[in-house]
């Protein structure tokens, strides 16, 4: 399944509403593009909404890590939302969750920037 | 009379495409084999890693060679072999992706996927020169749990690490 990015402003926070998979090629090539375009627009408080997110593998893993450093270098932050399970256990064997700050409920998440 | 084992084999472009065809054709087996959706989740992440592996590190994207995966099926066990047509590597060589130092790495968690996800995984020195990742998955109902991963009976020369 082919991933979709929609991102959607939430104050200053941008919400990017994510679906499909997030593997090599179209997938990561996709949440590369999408995250560098935000970074042009100054948008650098993002917020990843991977809930109808379900399969990510180490390239699409990478990519996550990529956008992370991205939006960290521009003094911004990248955080996760909604993780599925698959997703989460991903992050956890990774020990990404050590990296990245990850919430299960929009509002805090978009709090979190204050 | 002798136990019934199933060989599949195929030959694959160095192409991102062959990545999903190796990954959809793998879980088909799996399914038919038995296996219950976590496993096949976690066969065909392993076949993916594996077939990226070949395509990105072994093969170099180079479209002028092959990427050969090979499927058993056992008795007791899933065998899956990915062989590409590079020079080979250690597992040794390969960084441990969970050091501090490596964590915002953007590349080099494939081999641990591939670890962690099946029962038993090694790579070895093919018959092409290139690598050879070997990895199983017991079948459901079958036999005790085995080691994976560590056994390091890896030849070959240096690599361009991995994926």
């Amino acid at each position: 399944m082919a991933l979709h990015l929609t991102p959607r402003d939430s104050g200053i926070i941008t919400v990017v509403d994510a679906s499909g998979r997030i593997t090599l090629g179209d997938g990561s090539a996709m949440l590369r593009k999408t995250i560098r375009q935000l970074l042009e627009e100054q948008h650098t408080q993002i917020i990843l909404n991977l809930a109808d997110v379900d399969y990510i593998d180490s390239s699409g893993i990478g990519e996550l890590v990529s956008g992370y450093t991205a939006v960290k270098s521009k003094g911004g932050e990248l955080k996760l939302l909604h993780l599925t399970k698959k997703v989460h256990d991903l992050l956890q064997i990774t020990k990404l969750f050590t990296v990245f700050e990850v919430y299960s409920d929009e509002g805090i998440a978009v709090r979190s920037f204050q | 009379m002798a136990p019934e084992t199933k060989h599949l084999e195929v030959t694959l472009e160095t192409q991102v495409e062959s990545v999903n065809l190796a990954e959809e054709m793998c879980l088909r087996l799996a399914e038919a084999a038995g296996f219950g959706e976590d496993e096949c989740y976690r066969i065909g992440m392993s076949v993916r890693e594996g077939v990226i592996n070949a395509f990105h590190y072994g093969n170099q994207e180079k479209p002028e060679k092959k990427i050969h995966l090979a499927v058993d099926l056992t008795q007791d066990k899933m065998i899956i072999r990915v062989t590409d047509e590079g020079v080979g590597f250690h597992l040794t060589d390969v960084p441990d992706p969970l050091a501090e130092e490596n964590l915002l790495s953007t590349s080099g968690r494939g081999i641990f996927l591939m670890r962690a996800f099946m029962d038993e995984f090694d790579v070895v020195k093919a018959q092409t020169g290139g690598a050879e990742i070997v990895m199983s998955k017991r079948l459901p109902g079958s036999g005790s749990p085995e080691t994976n991963g560590n056994s390091s009976s890896s030849h070959g020369a240096p690599p361009n690490k991995e994926a």
